[in-house]
């Protein structure tokens, strides 16, 4: 039984009223960071920490907070990101629903900590009821003087809103966000200069993820040193997995960094195995923007060393025979499932989501869904697998934001270790017809190709 | 710009509809203006438009956003520009209960497709249309951040998860029943301060 820092009461009756939560322990770092901590002391705690951004980049939490500009007279704000769109991701949404308290208890330890008296958590609009479950907890929080003027006495001023987005993938990148939270169209924005100098208002803002920021409770609880022991290596704590597809047991599942991806799958404390007792064929193991891996890739690395949950490991081999673990949107595809039809599932998606400023991005969306549309439906030739790996290499790099990488990655990686089932759907385009084909003949592991390596 | 109609994103002019924001509507609008700094009210603009569309049956009229602008006194071209961005703001009157249904990756592997048709089949509707009646409307969305529960689908604000076609039976039959309109948002905006 891994440790947990995060998802401890979730199952507690009552854990998403205040007074359950505060009977809990809830609100101790909140009390430990105003009255016996400076907010400078707060930033070198989550920088000892090793904390490392949960919404999928990974970059580390408190050298983005030590970023934040802090010129006199000017308001500084901090802007949870719950805009959680990744496919394959449902962790924030878990961890809002079960213990609103602990994002409201980490939003004000960090607003601390950071100098801001105003924060927003701008979650996805289809999470209205749950942003329903936040404003009540905030409710909470305001009348049991966690939230208002004068926080425990300490002249420091905090005000939190819940804002509603519209139903927009980009606003998940945080320029595109603050955008939205300005009441205009998801466009990002062109980096320099970075939220951390001009972000929300033109003002200093920081912009963390919802378990990111949650992750702040522990780690000023027990000490930044406590929490980098947990885990390995530069992957420190622990980490909230959204496990879907062909299992047994789909949930949300706090992981120790540095579980092995095979314990994950496999036993019964996660994943519980492949339904349907079939065999695996494939793994998304980041949400959908990170590249597929084959069966044989997942579980062992390209040298056969124990493929692992943490940054690090996922990623060995690069691009060739590796992954990420990105905001660790985990999906699993069984041996029938049709690889083919499954990018174009995700390209369609990002299609869909290009919010149309980048040419690149926009048609090369565009352009993608169309070829694997009509791959996937046997009309397709054999060129055209080769037109989809120079689409995707000329949008990645080429766009304002990485969501023209995210379009570009899944494509790539799909024909690069499943290149034989888009020849087959060429090839054979009687057996595809029919929308539910599977690929049942035995799969083959080609040896991985060494690209861009 | 998408090959798969959704029905949403078109705009007709001669769709006009009568509007007047009822006082509790009034009333919520200004206390979610009051959540943001002195002259950054337009922040209010997306919380405000799920507000207007749930005072509009369910739809942004032309006149709707009208209103919405003037009530942050920006011009009427910014409300549009935003509310033809965002999947949640219907351009085009749908019915009162507008059925999403999940068809990214994850509810996909798990059976999305079958529920849909099923969907379709049972009302007699394609993807992107509304029964005659005016009581469902059927649409594909993308992601909800419910893979762990697929297939599913939203109606206004309720997640229907671990969706069978027995689950979309009761489902439907209760909804028939009830008759009311689903929105996405009520006017619960907590003035907390």
């Amino acid at each position: 039984m891994g440790r947990k820092l995060l998802l401890t009461h979730d199952n507690v009756p009552g854990i998403a009223t205040y007074e359950v939560y505060r009977s809990k322990g809830g609100y101790a770092s909140v009390e430990k960071a105003i009255k016996t901590m400076t907010p400078e002391a707060i930033v070198e705690e989550v920088k000892t920490s090793g904390l490392r951004g949960r919404g999928g980049a990974g970059f580390p939490t408190g050298m983005k907070w030590s970023f934040l500009a802090k010129p006199e007279g000017v308001p500084r704000y901090l802007v949870c990101n719950a805009d959680e769109s990744e496919p394959g991701t449902f962790k924030d949404r878990y961890l809002m629903e079960r213990i609103p308290h602990l994002l409201i208890e980490g939003m004000i330890t960090s607003s601390f900590a950071l100098g801001a008296n105003t924060s927003y958590i701008y979650i996805r609009g289809e999470y209205f009821y749950v942003a329903r479950i936040l404003e009540t907890a905030i409710a909470e929080a305001y009348a049991n003087g966690w939230l208002g003027k004068n926080i425990l006495g300490s002249g420091y001023d905090l005000d939190l809103y819940v804002q509603v987005g519209a139903g927009a993938y980009i606003c998940g990148e945080e320029t595109a966000l603050l955008e939205s939270l300005e009441g205009k169209r998801g466009n990002p924005r062109i980096k320099p200069p970075f939220p951390a100098i001009a972000g929300l208002y033109g003002c200093p803002t920081v912009v963390n993820n919802v378990e990111t920021i949650a992750a702040v409770v522990p780690i000023i609880n027990d000490g930044g040193e406590a929490y980098s022991k947990i885990g390995i290596g530069r992957s420190t704590g622990t980490k909230l997995i959204s496990a879907s597809g062909h299992i047994n047991k789909p949930g949300v599942y706090e992981i120790e960094m540095g579980l092995p991806v095979e314990e994950f799958i496999f036993s019964d404390e996660y994943c519980g195995g492949i339904a349907n007792g079939k065999r695996m064929k494939a793994c998304v193991p980041g949400g959908s923007s990170v590249p597929i891996l084959p069966d044989y890739l997942v579980c062992k690395t390209a040298s056969g060393e124990p493929r692992l949950m943490s940054y690090e490991s996922l990623s060995d081999g690069g691009f060739a025979t590796g992954s990420m673990l990105g905001s660790g949107g985990f999906i699993v595809y069984d041996e029938n499932q049709c690889i083919v039809r499954n990018t174009w599932n995700f390209s369609r998606f990002y299609h869909h989501e290009s919010c149309g400023q980048c040419s690149p991005c926009r048609e090369g969306t565009g352009w993608m869904e169309k070829v694997l549309h009509r791959l996937e439906k046997g009309l397709g030739n054999l060129d055209d697998i080769d037109l989809l790996v120079d689409v995707a290499r000329r949008i990645e790099g080429n766009t304002i934001c990485p969501l023209g990488d995210a379009a570009a990655w899944p494509v790539a990686a799909a024909i690069r270790h499943f290149r034989h089932e888009f020849e087959y759907h060429v090839q054979n385009p009687e057996k595809v017809k029919d929308p539910k084909h599977g690929h049942h003949e035995p799969i083959m592991p080609v040896a991985p190709v060494m690209v861009n390596a | 710009m998408s090959a798969h109609p959704t029905g949403t994103h078109s705009f007709d002019p001669t769709l006009r509809s009568q509007l007047k924001f009822s006082e509790d509507a009034m009333a919520t609008i200004r206390t979610i203006i009051g959540r943001y700094p002195e002259g950054k009210s337009k922040s209010a603009l997306l919380p405000i438009l799920h507000i207007a569309q749930a005072e509009n049956e369910g739809w942004l009229s032309p006149e709707a956003m009208d209103l919405v602008a003037n009530i942050l006194g920006i011009q009427a071209i910014e409300v549009f520009e935003v509310a033809s961005f965002y999947s949640m703001y219907n351009l085009q009157p749908i019915g009162k209960c507008q059925l999403e249904v999940c068809r990214t990756s994850s509810c996909w592997t798990r059976g999305a497709d079958d529920i849909i048709a099923y969907i379709g089949k049972k009302l007699n509707i394609k993807v992107g249309e509304t029964t005659p009646d005016g009581m469902f409307t059927l649409k594909t969305v993308e992601c909800l951040g419910s893979c762990g529960s697929a297939p599913m689908l939203q109606c206004g604000a309720e997640y229907h998860e671990n969706l069978t076609e027995d689950k979309v039976d009761h489902l439907l039959e209760r909804l028939r029943t009830e008759g009311k309109r689903h929105n996405y948002t009520d006017l619960e905006y907590k003035n907390s301060k």
